[in-house]
Protein backbone atom coordinates (compact mmCIF):
# COMPACT_ATOMS: atom_id res chain seq x y z
CA UNK A 1 0.00 0.00 0.00
CA UNK A 2 1.68 3.30 -1.00
CA UNK A 3 -1.16 5.57 -0.81
CA UNK A 4 -0.36 7.22 2.67
CA UNK A 5 -3.68 9.06 2.55
CA UNK A 6 -5.07 5.40 2.55
CA UNK A 7 -2.57 4.60 5.10
CA UNK A 8 -3.76 7.46 7.41
CA UNK A 9 -7.79 6.89 7.12
CA UNK A 10 -6.75 2.66 7.22
CA UNK A 11 -5.15 3.48 10.79
CA UNK A 12 -8.58 5.66 11.68
CA UNK A 13 -11.04 3.04 10.68
CA UNK A 14 -8.73 0.85 12.91
CA UNK A 15 -9.20 2.86 15.60
CA UNK A 16 -13.15 3.14 15.29
CA UNK A 17 -13.01 -0.64 15.42
CA UNK A 18 -11.35 -1.34 18.17
CA UNK A 19 -13.84 1.59 20.08
CA UNK A 20 -16.55 -0.46 19.12
CA UNK A 21 -14.60 -3.84 20.10
CA UNK A 22 -14.28 -1.89 24.01
CA UNK A 23 -17.50 -1.26 23.73
CA UNK A 24 -19.11 -4.77 23.33
CA UNK A 25 -16.63 -5.42 26.26
CA UNK A 26 -18.67 -2.92 28.18
CA UNK A 27 -15.41 -0.83 28.97
CA UNK A 28 -17.24 2.60 27.74
CA UNK A 29 -14.64 5.00 28.90
CA UNK A 30 -12.11 3.22 27.19
CA UNK A 31 -13.99 3.29 23.81
CA UNK A 32 -15.50 6.78 24.52
CA UNK A 33 -11.36 7.82 24.95
CA UNK A 34 -10.19 5.58 21.91
CA UNK A 35 -12.65 7.16 19.45
CA UNK A 36 -11.95 10.39 19.92
CA UNK A 37 -8.38 10.13 19.99
CA UNK A 38 -7.32 7.12 18.00
CA UNK A 39 -10.06 8.20 15.39
CA UNK A 40 -10.61 11.48 15.26
CA UNK A 41 -7.22 13.64 16.19
CA UNK A 42 -5.06 10.70 15.33
CA UNK A 43 -6.44 10.66 11.91
CA UNK A 44 -6.65 14.29 11.54
CA UNK A 45 -2.89 14.66 12.80
CA UNK A 46 -1.91 12.20 10.38
CA UNK A 47 -3.79 13.66 7.16
CA UNK A 48 -2.23 17.33 8.30
CA UNK A 49 1.22 15.48 7.84
CA UNK A 50 0.32 13.99 4.57
CA UNK A 51 -0.96 17.30 3.58
CA UNK A 52 2.52 18.56 3.93
CA UNK A 53 5.01 15.28 2.69
CA UNK A 54 3.31 14.04 -0.16
CA UNK A 55 0.52 11.64 -1.07
CA UNK A 56 2.85 8.46 -1.74
CA UNK A 57 5.79 6.46 0.32
CA UNK A 58 8.53 6.56 -1.51
CA UNK A 59 9.63 2.56 -3.36
CA UNK A 60 11.41 0.57 -1.41
CA UNK A 61 14.54 -1.41 -3.78
CA UNK A 62 14.79 -4.59 -1.48
CA UNK A 63 11.64 -7.14 -0.75
CA UNK A 64 11.85 -6.91 3.31
CA UNK A 65 12.26 -10.35 3.83
CA UNK A 66 14.33 -10.12 7.33
CA UNK A 67 12.15 -7.68 8.77
CA UNK A 68 8.90 -10.29 7.43
CA UNK A 69 10.30 -13.13 9.35
CA UNK A 70 11.09 -11.37 12.43
CA UNK A 71 7.57 -10.36 12.68
CA UNK A 72 6.13 -13.72 12.11
CA UNK A 73 8.29 -15.08 14.79
CA UNK A 74 7.79 -12.65 17.61
CA UNK A 75 3.81 -13.00 16.63
CA UNK A 76 3.97 -16.41 16.92
CA UNK A 77 5.60 -16.49 20.26
CA UNK A 78 3.27 -13.94 21.41
CA UNK A 79 0.49 -16.58 20.29
CA UNK A 80 1.98 -19.08 22.13
CA UNK A 81 2.60 -16.74 25.37
CA UNK A 82 -1.01 -16.19 25.43
CA UNK A 83 -1.99 -19.85 25.92
CA UNK A 84 -0.72 -19.82 29.05
CA UNK A 85 -3.11 -16.96 30.27
CA UNK A 86 -6.72 -16.99 31.74
CA UNK A 87 -9.69 -16.93 29.98
CA UNK A 88 -11.19 -13.81 29.32
CA UNK A 89 -12.88 -12.58 32.61
CA UNK A 90 -12.06 -15.69 34.54
CA UNK A 91 -12.81 -15.09 38.05
CA UNK A 92 -9.50 -16.72 39.70
CA UNK A 93 -7.19 -14.95 37.13
CA UNK A 94 -4.52 -13.39 38.97
CA UNK A 95 -5.27 -9.90 37.56
CA UNK A 96 -8.73 -10.19 38.80
CA UNK A 97 -7.99 -10.90 42.46
CA UNK A 98 -5.15 -8.78 43.46
CA UNK A 99 -6.20 -5.06 43.88
CA UNK A 100 -9.57 -5.14 41.93
CA UNK A 101 -11.79 -6.24 44.17
CA UNK A 102 -10.92 -3.72 47.07
CA UNK A 103 -11.57 -1.06 44.38
CA UNK A 104 -14.71 -2.54 43.49
CA UNK A 105 -16.10 -2.80 46.83
CA UNK A 106 -14.29 0.04 48.35
CA UNK A 107 -14.92 2.50 45.87
CA UNK A 108 -17.80 3.95 46.76
CA UNK A 109 -17.57 4.49 50.14
CA UNK A 110 -13.71 5.83 50.00
CA UNK A 111 -14.19 7.84 47.28
CA UNK A 112 -17.83 8.61 46.74
CA UNK A 113 -17.81 8.40 42.56
CA UNK A 114 -20.30 6.68 41.18
CA UNK A 115 -17.73 5.79 38.09
CA UNK A 116 -15.40 3.61 38.96
CA UNK A 117 -12.96 3.82 36.10
CA UNK A 118 -12.98 7.57 37.03
CA UNK A 119 -12.05 7.09 41.09
CA UNK A 120 -9.45 4.34 39.38
CA UNK A 121 -8.31 6.64 37.14
CA UNK A 122 -8.01 10.04 39.01
CA UNK A 123 -7.88 8.81 42.45
CA UNK A 124 -6.31 5.14 43.34
CA UNK A 125 -4.04 5.24 40.38
CA UNK A 126 -3.15 9.54 40.32
CA UNK A 127 0.40 8.62 40.01
CA UNK A 128 -0.05 6.94 36.34
CA UNK A 129 -2.85 9.50 35.37
CA UNK A 130 0.07 12.30 36.15
CA UNK A 131 2.71 10.04 34.28
CA UNK A 132 -0.05 10.12 31.32
CA UNK A 133 -0.77 13.77 31.40
CA UNK A 134 3.06 14.63 31.82
CA UNK A 135 4.30 12.43 28.48
CA UNK A 136 1.04 14.47 26.91
CA UNK A 137 2.85 17.59 28.20
CA UNK A 138 6.04 16.40 26.58
CA UNK A 139 5.08 15.40 23.42
CA UNK A 140 3.68 19.43 22.97
CA UNK A 141 6.93 20.88 24.13
CA UNK A 142 8.58 18.53 21.06
CA UNK A 143 6.66 19.53 18.70
CA UNK A 144 6.98 23.26 19.52
CA UNK A 145 11.06 22.60 19.81
CA UNK A 146 11.28 20.83 16.79
CA UNK A 147 8.59 22.81 14.46
CA UNK A 148 8.46 26.71 15.57
CA UNK A 149 9.74 29.01 13.45
CA UNK A 150 10.46 32.79 13.49
CA UNK A 151 8.63 35.44 12.35
CA UNK A 152 6.74 34.71 9.27
CA UNK A 153 9.09 36.86 6.47
CA UNK A 154 6.52 39.65 4.07
CA UNK A 155 5.71 37.23 1.95
CA UNK A 156 3.14 35.88 3.71
CA UNK A 157 0.15 38.41 3.34
CA UNK A 158 -0.28 36.99 -0.19
CA UNK A 159 -0.65 33.63 1.38
CA UNK A 160 -3.01 34.68 3.86
CA UNK A 161 -5.17 36.48 1.53
CA UNK A 162 -5.17 33.68 -0.58
CA UNK A 163 -6.23 31.22 2.22
CA UNK A 164 -9.30 33.53 2.92
CA UNK A 165 -10.12 34.08 -0.57
CA UNK A 166 -10.82 30.60 -1.17
CA UNK A 167 -11.84 30.13 2.37
CA UNK A 168 -15.14 32.08 0.62
CA UNK A 169 -16.05 29.02 -1.40
CA UNK A 170 -17.07 27.13 2.14
CA UNK A 171 -20.14 28.71 2.91
CA UNK A 172 -22.69 26.20 3.77
CA UNK A 173 -19.92 24.30 5.87
CA UNK A 174 -18.86 27.82 7.54
CA UNK A 175 -22.49 28.46 8.56
CA UNK A 176 -23.28 24.89 9.70
CA UNK A 177 -19.99 25.07 11.89
CA UNK A 178 -20.91 28.44 13.07
CA UNK A 179 -23.86 27.11 14.59
CA UNK A 180 -22.42 24.07 15.96
CA UNK A 181 -18.70 25.03 17.66
CA UNK A 182 -20.41 26.77 20.68
CA UNK A 183 -22.32 23.17 21.13
CA UNK A 184 -19.38 21.43 20.98
CA UNK A 185 -17.56 23.39 23.19
CA UNK A 186 -20.39 23.24 25.77
CA UNK A 187 -20.37 19.26 25.24
CA UNK A 188 -16.84 19.54 25.69
CA UNK A 189 -17.34 21.10 29.07
CA UNK A 190 -19.77 17.97 29.67
CA UNK A 191 -18.10 15.72 29.59
CA UNK A 192 -15.18 17.12 31.36
CA UNK A 193 -17.30 17.60 34.53
CA UNK A 194 -20.02 14.16 33.78
CA UNK A 195 -16.44 12.29 34.07
CA UNK A 196 -17.61 11.18 38.17
CA UNK A 197 -21.24 10.14 37.21
CA UNK A 198 -20.90 8.49 33.57
CA UNK A 199 -18.43 8.14 30.75
CA UNK A 200 -16.13 11.05 30.59
CA UNK A 201 -13.25 12.60 32.22
CA UNK A 202 -10.27 15.24 31.48
CA UNK A 203 -9.03 13.59 28.65
CA UNK A 204 -11.86 12.85 26.43
CA UNK A 205 -13.18 16.55 26.92
CA UNK A 206 -9.62 18.29 26.40
CA UNK A 207 -9.60 16.59 23.39
CA UNK A 208 -13.60 17.45 22.11
CA UNK A 209 -12.53 21.15 22.88
CA UNK A 210 -9.22 20.57 21.07
CA UNK A 211 -11.55 19.37 18.08
CA UNK A 212 -13.93 22.13 18.01
CA UNK A 213 -10.76 24.83 18.31
CA UNK A 214 -8.94 22.99 15.20
CA UNK A 215 -12.59 23.13 13.16
CA UNK A 216 -12.82 26.61 13.43
CA UNK A 217 -8.95 26.89 12.20
CA UNK A 218 -9.71 24.48 9.37
CA UNK A 219 -12.76 26.54 8.14
CA UNK A 220 -11.54 29.95 8.65
CA UNK A 221 -7.89 29.99 8.05
CA UNK A 222 -4.78 29.42 9.78
CA UNK A 223 -4.07 33.58 10.21
CA UNK A 224 -7.70 34.32 11.48
CA UNK A 225 -7.48 31.32 13.86
CA UNK A 226 -4.38 32.57 15.27
CA UNK A 227 -5.47 35.62 15.70
CA UNK A 228 -8.56 34.30 18.42
CA UNK A 229 -6.24 31.72 19.92
CA UNK A 230 -3.41 33.51 21.11
CA UNK A 231 -0.53 31.08 20.54
CA UNK A 232 1.26 31.98 23.40
CA UNK A 233 -1.56 32.09 25.69
CA UNK A 234 -1.98 28.10 24.59
CA UNK A 235 0.95 27.55 25.45
CA UNK A 236 1.24 29.05 28.98
CA UNK A 237 -2.14 26.61 29.55
CA UNK A 238 0.01 23.44 28.49
CA UNK A 239 1.69 24.39 31.27
CA UNK A 240 -1.03 25.26 34.07
CA UNK A 241 -2.68 22.15 33.64
CA UNK A 242 0.24 19.88 34.43
CA UNK A 243 0.83 22.39 37.07
CA UNK A 244 -2.37 22.08 38.47
CA UNK A 245 -2.39 18.76 38.32
CA UNK A 246 1.23 18.50 40.59
CA UNK A 247 -0.05 21.37 43.02
CA UNK A 248 -2.60 19.44 43.87
CA UNK A 249 0.20 16.48 44.92
CA UNK A 250 1.93 18.98 46.07
CA UNK A 251 -1.14 20.72 48.30
CA UNK A 252 -1.53 17.05 49.35
CA UNK A 253 1.73 16.77 50.62
CA UNK A 254 1.35 20.31 52.21
CA UNK A 255 -1.63 18.79 54.19
CA UNK A 256 -0.14 16.29 55.90
CA UNK A 257 -0.86 13.20 53.36
CA UNK A 258 0.83 11.10 50.61
CA UNK A 259 1.71 13.11 47.66
CA UNK A 260 -1.85 12.98 45.72
CA UNK A 261 -3.55 11.77 48.78
CA UNK A 262 -6.66 13.83 48.57
CA UNK A 263 -8.31 12.78 51.62
CA UNK A 264 -6.68 15.18 53.55
CA UNK A 265 -7.43 18.10 50.70
CA UNK A 266 -10.98 18.83 53.17
CA UNK A 267 -12.53 18.42 56.56
CA UNK A 268 -14.47 14.87 54.85
CA UNK A 269 -12.36 12.70 53.04
CA UNK A 270 -15.17 11.83 51.01
CA UNK A 271 -15.40 15.91 50.33
CA UNK A 272 -11.21 15.60 49.53
CA UNK A 273 -11.51 12.90 47.49
CA UNK A 274 -14.60 15.01 45.09
CA UNK A 275 -12.10 18.15 45.02
CA UNK A 276 -8.75 16.49 44.35
CA UNK A 277 -10.68 14.51 41.20
CA UNK A 278 -12.68 17.33 39.98
CA UNK A 279 -8.94 20.00 40.30
CA UNK A 280 -6.95 16.71 38.72
CA UNK A 281 -9.61 16.24 36.38
CA UNK A 282 -9.66 20.32 35.43
CA UNK A 283 -6.06 20.26 35.01
CA UNK A 284 -5.92 16.89 32.29
CA UNK A 285 -8.64 18.22 30.58
CA UNK A 286 -6.57 22.23 30.40
CA UNK A 287 -3.10 20.30 29.33
CA UNK A 288 -4.61 18.09 26.82
CA UNK A 289 -6.93 20.37 24.97
CA UNK A 290 -4.12 23.03 24.79
CA UNK A 291 -1.54 20.32 23.60
CA UNK A 292 -3.46 19.30 20.90
CA UNK A 293 -4.41 22.48 19.91
CA UNK A 294 -0.48 23.34 20.29
CA UNK A 295 0.14 20.24 17.44
CA UNK A 296 -2.04 21.27 15.05
CA UNK A 297 -1.18 24.67 14.81
CA UNK A 298 2.32 23.57 14.61
CA UNK A 299 1.95 20.70 11.91
CA UNK A 300 -0.47 23.12 9.76
CA UNK A 301 1.25 26.38 10.25
CA UNK A 302 3.91 24.79 8.54
CA UNK A 303 2.08 23.15 5.04
CA UNK A 304 2.35 27.03 3.21
CA UNK A 305 6.06 27.01 5.31
CA UNK A 306 7.25 23.93 3.44
CA UNK A 307 5.61 25.03 0.16
CA UNK A 308 7.37 28.09 -0.14
CA UNK A 309 10.33 26.68 0.67
CA UNK A 310 10.32 24.31 -2.23
CA UNK A 311 8.89 27.26 -4.92
CA UNK A 312 11.87 29.67 -3.80
CA UNK A 313 14.91 26.25 -4.12
CA UNK B 1 -54.07 -0.55 22.31
CA UNK B 2 -51.60 2.77 21.56
CA UNK B 3 -49.33 0.01 23.28
CA UNK B 4 -49.26 -2.13 20.48
CA UNK B 5 -50.08 1.58 17.69
CA UNK B 6 -46.43 2.58 19.12
CA UNK B 7 -44.99 -0.74 19.55
CA UNK B 8 -45.16 -1.37 15.70
CA UNK B 9 -44.67 2.05 14.33
CA UNK B 10 -40.79 1.74 16.76
CA UNK B 11 -40.63 -1.75 15.31
CA UNK B 12 -41.14 -0.36 11.17
CA UNK B 13 -39.03 2.62 11.78
CA UNK B 14 -36.50 0.43 13.31
CA UNK B 15 -36.57 -2.22 10.41
CA UNK B 16 -36.74 0.63 7.88
CA UNK B 17 -33.59 2.22 9.69
CA UNK B 18 -31.70 -1.41 8.98
CA UNK B 19 -32.92 -1.47 5.69
CA UNK B 20 -31.52 1.60 4.28
CA UNK B 21 -28.28 1.20 6.27
CA UNK B 22 -28.33 -2.18 4.18
CA UNK B 23 -28.75 -0.85 1.06
CA UNK B 24 -26.33 2.37 1.92
CA UNK B 25 -23.82 -0.20 2.03
CA UNK B 26 -24.43 -2.33 -1.21
CA UNK B 27 -25.07 1.21 -2.50
CA UNK B 28 -21.40 2.51 -1.28
CA UNK B 29 -19.63 -0.46 -3.07
CA UNK B 30 -21.54 -1.10 -6.16
CA UNK B 31 -22.82 1.87 -7.51
CA UNK B 32 -19.79 3.15 -10.48
CA UNK B 33 -18.92 6.67 -9.45
CA UNK B 34 -17.21 8.54 -6.45
CA UNK B 35 -20.50 10.97 -6.72
CA UNK B 36 -23.07 8.29 -7.01
CA UNK B 37 -20.82 6.31 -4.16
CA UNK B 38 -21.41 9.61 -2.34
CA UNK B 39 -25.35 9.42 -2.72
CA UNK B 40 -25.49 5.59 -0.80
CA UNK B 41 -23.08 7.52 2.34
CA UNK B 42 -25.18 10.29 2.68
CA UNK B 43 -28.20 8.65 3.00
CA UNK B 44 -26.79 5.82 5.25
CA UNK B 45 -25.53 8.62 7.12
CA UNK B 46 -28.88 11.03 7.54
CA UNK B 47 -31.85 9.29 6.69
CA UNK B 48 -30.67 5.66 8.46
CA UNK B 49 -29.27 7.06 11.63
CA UNK B 50 -32.93 9.42 12.05
CA UNK B 51 -34.72 6.48 11.06
CA UNK B 52 -33.51 4.12 13.68
CA UNK B 53 -33.15 7.38 16.36
CA UNK B 54 -37.18 7.85 16.04
CA UNK B 55 -37.22 4.45 15.94
CA UNK B 56 -35.68 4.37 19.59
CA UNK B 57 -37.73 6.94 20.51
CA UNK B 58 -41.19 5.26 20.12
CA UNK B 59 -39.50 2.35 22.11
CA UNK B 60 -39.29 4.71 25.43
CA UNK B 61 -41.45 6.46 26.87
CA UNK B 62 -39.01 8.23 29.20
CA UNK B 63 -39.42 11.89 29.21
CA UNK B 64 -35.66 12.37 29.39
CA UNK B 65 -34.38 9.52 27.15
CA UNK B 66 -36.73 10.89 24.45
CA UNK B 67 -35.19 14.28 24.89
CA UNK B 68 -31.51 13.06 24.68
CA UNK B 69 -32.60 11.36 21.85
CA UNK B 70 -33.83 14.37 19.95
CA UNK B 71 -30.91 16.28 20.55
CA UNK B 72 -28.66 13.30 18.85
CA UNK B 73 -31.33 13.33 16.04
CA UNK B 74 -31.13 17.19 15.42
CA UNK B 75 -27.02 17.13 15.69
CA UNK B 76 -27.23 13.94 13.37
CA UNK B 77 -29.34 15.67 11.10
CA UNK B 78 -26.91 19.12 11.07
CA UNK B 79 -23.87 16.94 10.95
CA UNK B 80 -24.18 14.24 8.20
CA UNK B 81 -25.47 16.25 5.48
CA UNK B 82 -22.86 19.21 5.84
CA UNK B 83 -20.07 16.16 6.06
CA UNK B 84 -21.66 14.73 2.64
CA UNK B 85 -21.94 18.35 1.24
CA UNK B 86 -17.98 18.71 2.23
CA UNK B 87 -16.59 15.82 1.10
CA UNK B 88 -18.79 15.96 -2.33
CA UNK B 89 -17.41 19.75 -2.31
CA UNK B 90 -13.82 18.49 -1.91
CA UNK B 91 -13.72 16.20 -4.37
CA UNK B 92 -15.12 18.83 -6.94
CA UNK B 93 -12.67 21.12 -6.10
CA UNK B 94 -10.03 18.65 -6.17
CA UNK B 95 -11.02 18.01 -10.52
CA UNK B 96 -12.72 14.91 -9.62
CA UNK B 97 -15.14 14.68 -13.04
CA UNK B 98 -18.72 12.63 -12.57
CA UNK B 99 -18.57 9.74 -14.53
CA UNK B 100 -21.37 11.47 -17.47
CA UNK B 101 -23.36 9.43 -20.20
CA UNK B 102 -20.63 10.55 -22.99
CA UNK B 103 -17.43 7.64 -23.41
CA UNK B 104 -15.10 10.13 -24.09
CA UNK B 105 -14.72 11.07 -19.99
CA UNK B 106 -12.93 7.45 -18.72
CA UNK B 107 -12.05 9.32 -15.45
CA UNK B 108 -14.76 8.51 -13.43
CA UNK B 109 -13.02 6.78 -10.94
CA UNK B 110 -10.35 8.41 -8.50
Amino acid sequence: MKDLFAVAMLSGIYGLLSASLFVTMDAVDVAFTEASVGAGISTLLMLTTVAMTGRSENTVRHKPVLALVVVFVTGALLIYGTLDMPYFGDVQAAANLHVAPRYIQDSFQEIGVDNIVTSVLASYRAFDTFGEVVVIFTAGIGVLALLTFTRRPKGDTEINSLNDSMHEQYLIVRIVSKILIPFILLFALYVQFHGDFGPGGGFQAGVIFAAAIILYAMLFGMSVARRVINQSFVQLFAAVGVLTYGSVGVASMLNGGNFLDYDVLSDDPVAGQHLGILLIELGVGIAVATVVIIIFFNFAGRIGFSKREGNKE
Amino acid sequence: MMDMVIDISSALCLLLGSFLCLSGGVGIIRFPDFYTRMHGAGVTDTLAASMILIGLMLQNPDAIVILKLVMILLMTLFISPTASHAIAKAAINSGLLPLLDNKENKDGES
